[in-house]
């Protein structure tokens, strides 16, 4: 059985439609990216599927239970975390009160420590500024941050939009060795927006095309990227 | 040096109301970008709860004659009480409402309030014979203060320290903070939205009953008008302040007390009737200088 479901999904921004019967699916523990143009609509499928815009038509389901129509915080306690574009650290709450509020939904205080312990082993410099505030931290560490953030949440899917947007090549190497020692260590799902290709033909997965507000393309990310199939649709 | 302890008092004192006041419209305005107008008839409304309903001239204690120990808690128990309903009846149903829609229904329901205690009492001020002992007066460094102004600087001061405590230490203080700079992230991360609304609708309505118990002792009389005046300094305190800011809503406050005293000593005599007009000049002059208010919170520009 599929772990999420998004089934004839519609979302209009006004009379605009940014997002038109999208259908697709995942299996719990897969890899997802999703790419396509500017304004295909990318961000808004993630953010119809974290309850931040409605639907007006179709329906999503997580681990079998409906979640399109509820609230955000809902669709977290169910094991969603999103890390929406453009990085919204809480800038005048420390990098640990950021961490912190990542957990505050979880009630197992040992392994939310565990956790909060393999976050700072993994990205050593938010442990040394863990009671600065996050405003001071750039723009590369505030993305370390805001992915930090959504795993300390204990998600069964993450969601991320643009995650390498901005980072440097390291970095980038980086967040993506700790998403997938996640991936194969706790079957952690995933679902990445990324406009470059470039991770999806390393990481390997599937992969969706969207182009002006619809999903025009799925298939094996490597497959996809290898054929011009993919160079056709971007460019019409 | 007594007549500047006496000022210094002063000052404190005042500022202590609009601190208060604009701390308690700042919480709201963080959480949910309300700048709620009703929240001066909170304050009138925890006066009115002390009396028994009459418009007869003579005004009989209703709880305000419980024992202090109950009455308190009583009071701010109204307060947190009607703050609740309102969002519960009115603001949640706006929330998705863009900002002038919700500050228009504050108006309403402000306006509802002040005619349900006219209804009830009438227009007249009355009087309330609350605490008075603590009129009178003590001796500080040759200065004679009345008991009641330094319990309610220093019930002032408690509260500041309580609430920062509660804003850093605690889970809630943490997501309403979060909340406060950005909900719709804070929400992705399972905040839960009414919940955290609530905890500060409840907290504002008990700062609006605090200064409704400190200005009932404090002027011996209930006025329905009495909440509204305090509503106005106070919410230019949160606009000088940076809307949004909390700590600058409570300096701003005490600000304005301090210029309201300062220029009712240094005007000359003709000029004191003025006095408001001056101190609304030097919040102008303010704004011209700093348009996003004295420490403007960064995150309110930048927005999703
Ligand atoms: N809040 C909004 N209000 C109105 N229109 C919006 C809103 N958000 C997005 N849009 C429009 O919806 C369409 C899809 O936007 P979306 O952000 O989902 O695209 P995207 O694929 O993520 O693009 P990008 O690669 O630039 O991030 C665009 O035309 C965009 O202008
Ligand atoms: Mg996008």
């Amino acid at each position: 059985m599929s772990f999420l479901s998004v089934t004839n999904v519609t979302v209009r921004y006004g009379r605009l439609t940014a997002l038109r019967h999208a259908n697709f699916k995942m299996a719990a523990g897969e890899t997802l990216f999703v790419t396509g143009p500017n304004g295909a609509g990318k961000s808004t499928l993630l953010k119809a599927i974290a309850g931040v815009v409605t639907p007006v038509e179709g329906q999503i389901q997580l681990a079998g239970q409906v979640i399109s129509g509820t609230v955000p915080e809902d669709i977290a306690r169910r094991g969603f975390s999103m890390v929406p574009e453009g990085r919204h650290v809480f800038g005048t709450l420390t990098i640990e009160e950021n961490l912190r509020l990542g957990a505050g939904m979880r009630a197992d205080k040992d392994a939310v420590a565990a956790d909060l312990a393999g976050c700072y082993e993994v990205f050593p410099m938010l442990r040394e500024r863990r009671d600065a505030p996050a405003a001071v931290l750039s723009g590369g560490q505030q993305q370390m941050l805001v992915i930090a953030r959504a795993l300390m949440t204990g998600p069964q899917l993450i969601a991320i939009d643009e995650p390498s947007l901005g980072l440097a090549p390291k970095i980038i190497d980086q967040v993506y060795d700790v998403l997938l020692r996640l991936r194969d260590e706790r079957g952690l799902t995933l679902l990445i927006v990324e406009q470059s290709s470039t991770r999806a033909l390393l990481t390997g997965g599937r992969m969706l095309l969207m182009r002006s507000g619809e999903i025009v393309m799925e298939g094996d990310a490597r497959e996809l990227l290898r054929g011009d199939a993919l160079k056709q649709a971007y460019f019409g | 040096m007594t007549a500047i302890l006496q000022i210094v008092f002063d000052a404190l004192s005042l500022g202590s109301i609009y601190a208060l006041g604009a701390l308690g419209i700042a919480l709201i305005f963080g959480v949910m970008r309300l700048v709620n107008f009703a929240h001066g008839d909170y304050i009138s409304f925890c006066v009115f709860a002390m009396l028994v309903p009459s418009t007869d001239a003579m005004s009989e204690m209703f709880l305000g004659s419980l024992p202090t120990i109950v009455l308190i808690p009583v009071i701010l128990l109204i307060g947190a009480g009607v703050s609740v309903l309102s969002e519960i009846i009115v603001f949640r149903r706006l929330r998705d409402a863009n900002p002038a829609t919700m500050m228009i229904a504050s108006f309403a329901l402000g306006f509802i309030l002040k005619h349900f205690l006219l209804m009830l009492f009438s227009s007249r001020p009355k009087s309330i014979n609350l605490w008075p002992d603590l009129g009178l007066p003590v001796e500080i460094l040759g200065a004679r203060l009345p008991l009641l102004q330094l319990i309610a600087i220093g019930i002032t001061i408690i509260i500041l320290v309580a609430l920062s405590a509660f804003l850093k230490r605690t889970r809630f203080g943490l997501e309403m903070r979060a909340a406060a700079e950005n909900f719709t992230m804070a929400r992705m991360l399972g905040v839960k939205a009414n919940q955290v609304i609530l905890i500060a609708f409840a907290i504002s309505g008990m700062l609006a009953a605090s200064i409704g118990l400190i200005l009932a002792a404090q002027t011996g009389t209930s006025d329905i008008q009495m909440g509204v005046s305090v509503m106005l300094v106070a919410f230019i305190a949160t606009v000088i302040g940076g809307l949004g800011s909390l700590a600058g809503a409570v300096v701003a406050g005490y600000l304005i007390g301090a210029a309201s005293v300062l220029m009712q000593v240094i005007l000359p005599l003709e000029a004191r009737p003025f006095r408001d007009a001056f101190v609304y000049a030097a919040v102008i002059a303010c704004l011209i200088w700093r348009p996003q208010g004295l420490f403007a919170p960064k995150s309110a520009k930048q927005r999703v």
